[in-house]
């Protein structure tokens, strides 16, 4: 298995959203329209004691565009075949075939494909096809001022970062084989992760 | 000319692939390095993809990313700069005001009519009240080399002078204080040394949202990468607590010096002071190292053990004040006395509150008591982000100003209203001989590139009525690129030029090691000039066009001011290659490591002060006999700062605002991209909306007696319960009934100055917060 993926790594991901905004310049996606999101979650809570505040708080964000999954829900659920899993691992749009009802974005777990009111039809994040033609990473990739994002073939990335695929509130991967690499926060809370909360829907959830 | 710098640059960038979608691939597209230079502290890459004239996309730093010098990368406001430049808001011709100042109704006027205007209305203004009438905003909007208010600073001064300011809105009382304790405000180790620290203290600091220099943030993850622990010490889980640190402690808003003393305490009293550091470079930790003239008990050790005013400052003292758990205080004390080397790197965000500079001292303090001051890894407080090692350039010359009398900047709407009331006590300074008072009220003020004169000032109600009224203020210019809340108040507007449309050279900010180069991209939107265009054009006006210019161009300029980068560093290029480039780093043979010589031999190399030592205890502070600036360091409860406040009763909420990632100051606060990434919003506690009745999402009203704000809520956690966030830079949107729409903190925030540096205290306020019932 060696498509294309990305490492995100949360441990070092301050959810500035440079990532985001590069992307939407590089696409030249209008405001509402996201190929990548940064999904914030927060757990912990804070108690009294005496005076004082006692805090388990703790917060991180996960950079998050396709998954180009090994089996795509949006794929599947495209009635006009119009969403094709390349080669090299990337789960594309054909613009020319999509009729912009919408099925991809509702089946895919991750929301990912977004709707293109210009054109009609569904767009997505492409793993910047063009960049990588040009010789050049991803745009998210080489914008992140912390270095919190990498890209490359599943197995290296893997090998480098294990095989973390999930992590609240993400759905768990291996419904449709996200291929991903992700590194957990340094800060989990003591509690279960059941106790994190998605902390900025109306940032993401569009 | 345009056409010639894009095609000498398309040239130069032929070799790489310029494509990133299908309608750029047919080589019709022009890179152009550039930058981006706001008063963050950044000095990003920026470069523009121009075709047919117009920018369609931002790429930033390519070079190599390597750990000694990393990619100058772009932070997400940069990358919106699209959105900023083809806003559809841009001011793009000049405006004369036509309804009442400050109503936003302005009319369309030739660049003629309105240089004429300005011109006329300057001659007025200098013939009734001479040129110590004049004001120069306060404004950082352009914080390159070749731009911004710098331009009409130098217009000021070429027509017959201003009135002086000195300060910041950013670091009043930190700048002012540090001396009394080091003799320099420049007291910052270069970034690349905070790899040799073991333990980093982010007090106050918050680099990841504020940007603070590029790579600050990168460098500290470097820093943990090679095995330094990271400690927040902040009332919100910051974007920086959140990506770099190990451990964050949330304590009170204000609190600092409380939790500054009371680790002072712990380690006094379990003996883990660097003794011999303090006896052979401080004045003032004991009674042994006093000044002669000092009363007995004015040590600092006194006044941490109690011996002077009967209260030990002990953990479970500063608990009551800090809400930080004593246990806590005491493993954070204990760790920072044996943690070496220790860097506490404080930021600015203490030094903006009620009593601002105690906790600035206070960290020079902590810093001399565990012996990390001049050593590498170490940090010896203070403003501990300005090095002392700058940047080879020349700065845009302001020009001479006959008039030497200077204010703190933040008293600027005093100065409007009683002027020739104020004197030193008020913190003016410079006052010639025989003069002990401002010989004029300010009547004209100049504002370019700024948001200072409504939105970033203190109390913006009482702002706005101050300079609402003709009778007092006599004629304002503007200089933007928006119609700005501030740019509402001008009768003059002059539409200014983005980065995109004009040369400039960023290099701003002592810390930066690098010099970026902002080619033209595109040709001026509208009939949009430079700073420097329109200043050149009002002084001609006046008769002064030569000495304005010296007859030099934009460019010749530029070249004059990078002059001294070749004598320094030989690896400077030329001027031509260095437009091409855009990107100059210089190389140092080592971290700069501050005050190492004093380190090394107290007695060759003193510091600035009077005793050429650490001065824990100022004689000069002692001297001056200022309220509320005592001469050690110490805790002293805020005025709006907590229970204490009989205010509290009716205002049981602390309020700040802090800088927001998605804004530089008030910049970007109309770009879409960002409202979407990061909307504005009142961030509280669930536990204080809670028994307001207050859900996310809801519409709350914030208020006290200097005004309200209407504004959604975000609750989150992320932040110490009595505390709400309004970060700073809103564009203040009043209603009809004044209600502000878009939350400008400053409403909530009072013009009470910091007692020595009479600085601004924008982030010491108590408010009520309430749920808007439709
Ligand atoms: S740019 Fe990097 S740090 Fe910022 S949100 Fe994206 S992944 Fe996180
Ligand atoms: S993340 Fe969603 S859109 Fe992307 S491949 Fe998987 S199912 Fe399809
Ligand atoms: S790979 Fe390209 S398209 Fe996909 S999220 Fe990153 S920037 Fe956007």
């Amino acid at each position: 298995m060696t498509g294309l993926a990305f490492h995100i790594d949360v441990s070092s991901c301050s959810g500035c959203k440079a990532c985001q905004l590069a992307c939407k310049d590089a696409h030249g996606l209008e405001a509402g329209r996201l190929w990548r999101r940064v999904v914030e979650v927060e757990g912990g809570e804070w108690t009294r004691k005496g005076n004082a505040w006692c805090s388990t708080v703790f917060a991180y964000t996960i950079s998050l565009s396709c998954m180009h999954c090994e089996r795509p829900a949006c794929m599947t659920s495209c009635p006009t075949q119009a969403i094709v899993k390349r080669a090299d691992g990337v789960v594309a749009v054909d613009g020319g075939a999509c009729i912009g009802c919408r099925y991809c974005g509702w089946a895919c777990p991750y929301g990912a494909p977004q709707f293109d009111a210009a054109t009609g039809t569904m767009s997505k994040c492409d793993f910047c096809a063009d960049e990588r033609d040009a010789g050049r990473p991803p745009a998210c990739v080489s914008a992140c001022p912390l270095r919190a994002l990498d890209w490359g073939p599943i197995d290296q990335l893997q090998a480098r970062h294990g095989t973390l695929a999930q992590l609240p509130p993400l759905p768990d991967g291996a419904q449709t084989g996200a291929t991903v690499v992700i590194s957990p926060p340094a800060r989990m809370s003591p509690l279960s992760p059941d106790c994190v909360q998605l902390a900025n829907d109306e940032e993401i959830l569009r | 000319m345009l056409s010639r710098v894009l095609s000498s640059l398309g040239a130069m960038v032929g070799g790489r692939p310029l494509r990133a979608e299908p309608a750029l691939r047919e080589g019709d597209v022009t890179v152009v390095p550039s930058g981006c230079a706001h008063n963050c502290g950044g000095h990003c890459v920026l470069k523009a993809w121009v075709k047919d004239g117009r920018i369609v996309r931002l790429t930033t730093d390519e070079r190599p990313d390597l750990d000694d010098d990393p990619q100058l990368r772009a932070c997400p406001r940069g990358r919106s700069y699209l959105r900023r430049i083809y806003h559809p808001d841009r001011l793009l011709h000049p405006m004369m005001r036509v309804g009442a100042r400050g109503e936003a109704r302005f009319e369309r006027v030739s660049w003629e009519e309105a240089i004429d205007s300005v011109a006329q209305a300057m001659v007025r203004a200098r013939d009734r009240y001479g040129p110590a009438a004049f004001l120069n905003m306060h404004g950082t909007g352009g914080a390159s080399l070749f731009a911004g208010s710098r331009m009409s600073q130098r217009l000021l001064n070429v027509f017959g002078g201003q009135l002086n300011h000195h300060n910041s809105y950013s670091s009043a009382a930190a700048r002012w204080a540090t001396p009394f304790s080091l003799g320099t405000a420049d007291a910052g180790h270069s970034p690349d040394d905070w790899v040799n620290a073991r333990l980093i203290l982010l007090w106050g600091f918050n680099p990841t949202e504020t940007v603070f220099g590029t790579n600050t943030s990168y460098r500290l993850k470097l820093a943990r990468r090679a095995g330094a622990r990271i400690v927040v010490i902040d009332p919100r889980f910051s974007a920086t607590a959140q990506a770099l640190a190990d451990d964050w402690v949330p304590l009170r808003a204000g609190t600092d010096s409380a939790l500054m003393d009371a680790m002072a305490f712990v380690t006094i009293s379990e003996g883990l002071q660097d003794q011999a550091f303090l006896d052979r470079y401080c004045v003032g930790f004991d009674e042994e190292h006093l000044p002669a003239g000092a009363p007995v008990g004015a040590s600092y050790r006194s006044y941490v053990l109690g011996l002077s005013d009967g209260i030990p400052k002990t953990p479970a003292w500063a608990e009551g004040y800090t809400q930080i758990p004593s246990e806590r205080i005491v493993a954070l004390a204990r760790e920072f006395a044996r943690t070496k080397p220790a860097a506490l790197l404080a930021g600015l965000s203490f030094n903006r509150r009620a009593y601002g500079e105690q906790p600035v001292r206070g960290t020079v303090t902590l810093a001399a008591m565990t012996g990390n001051v001049g050593i590498p890894g170490g940090s010896p407080g203070g403003v501990s982000y300005s090095i002392s090692r700058s940047l080879p350039i020349a700065e845009f010359p302001r020009g001479r100003n006959p008039i030497p009398e200077s204010i703190p900047v933040f008293t600027w709407t005093d100065a409007i209203v009683r002027g020739t009331e104020m004197g030193a006590a008020d913190g003016v300074t410079n006052l010639p001989e025989g003069q002990s008072r401002l010989r004029t009220n300010v009547r004209f003020l100049f504002n370019t590139a700024g948001n200072t004169l409504v939105n970033q000032h203190a109390n913006v109600n009482r702002t706005v009525r101050i300079l609402g009224d003709p009778s007092l203020v006599d004629f304002i210019v503007g200089i933007d690129q928006f119609i700005t809340p501030s740019a509402r108040f001008a009768d003059v507007l002059l539409p200014a030029v983005t980065w995109f449309e004009k040369n400039d050279i960023c290099g701003i900010w002592g810390h930066g090691h690098s010099l970026i180069f902002m080619n033209q991209a595109i040709a001026p939107l509208g009939e949009c000039r430079t700073d420097y265009d329109i200043c050149a054009a009002i002084a001609d006006r006046l008769g002064v066009g030569s000495e304005f210019t010296e007859g030099k161009s934009e460019l010749d300029w530029l070249e004059q001011m990078v002059a001294p980068a070749r004598e320094a560093d030989p690896s400077f290029p030329s001027f031509d290659e260095f437009r091409r480039r855009g990107v100059h780093v210089f190389k140092y043979e080592r971290p700069h490591v501050a005050f190492r010589e004093f380190r090394a031999d107290p007695v060759e190399h003193p510091l600035a002060t009077p005793s050429g030592k650490i001065e824990i205890y100022s004689q000069r502070l002692a001297d001056m006999a200022l309220e509320h600036v005592p001469p050690i360091p110490r805790f002293i409860p805020e005025w709006e700062g907590g229970p204490w406040d009989p205010l509290f009763e009716k205002y049981p909420l602390q309020a700040f605002g802090r800088h927001y990632q998605r804004r530089t100051h008030s910049i970007f606060d109309n770009v879409d991209w960002l409202e979407e990434s990061q909307p504005q919003r009142i961030f509280m506690n669930p536990i204080d909306a809670a028994p307001r009745g207050i859900e996310n999402g809801d519409l709350v009203r914030v208020f006290n007696d200097r005004g309200a704000i209407e504004i959604r809520a975000r609750l989150t956690r992320r932040i110490i319960p009595g505390l709400v966030d309004v970060p700073q830079g809103g564009w203040w949107t009043p209603d009809e009934r004044g209600i502000d729409q878009r939350g400008n903190v400053n409403v909530l925030t009072s013009e009470r100055p910091t007692p020595g540096a009479r600085g601004n205290a924008q982030h010491s306020n108590l408010v009520q917060v309430e749920k808007v019932r439709a």
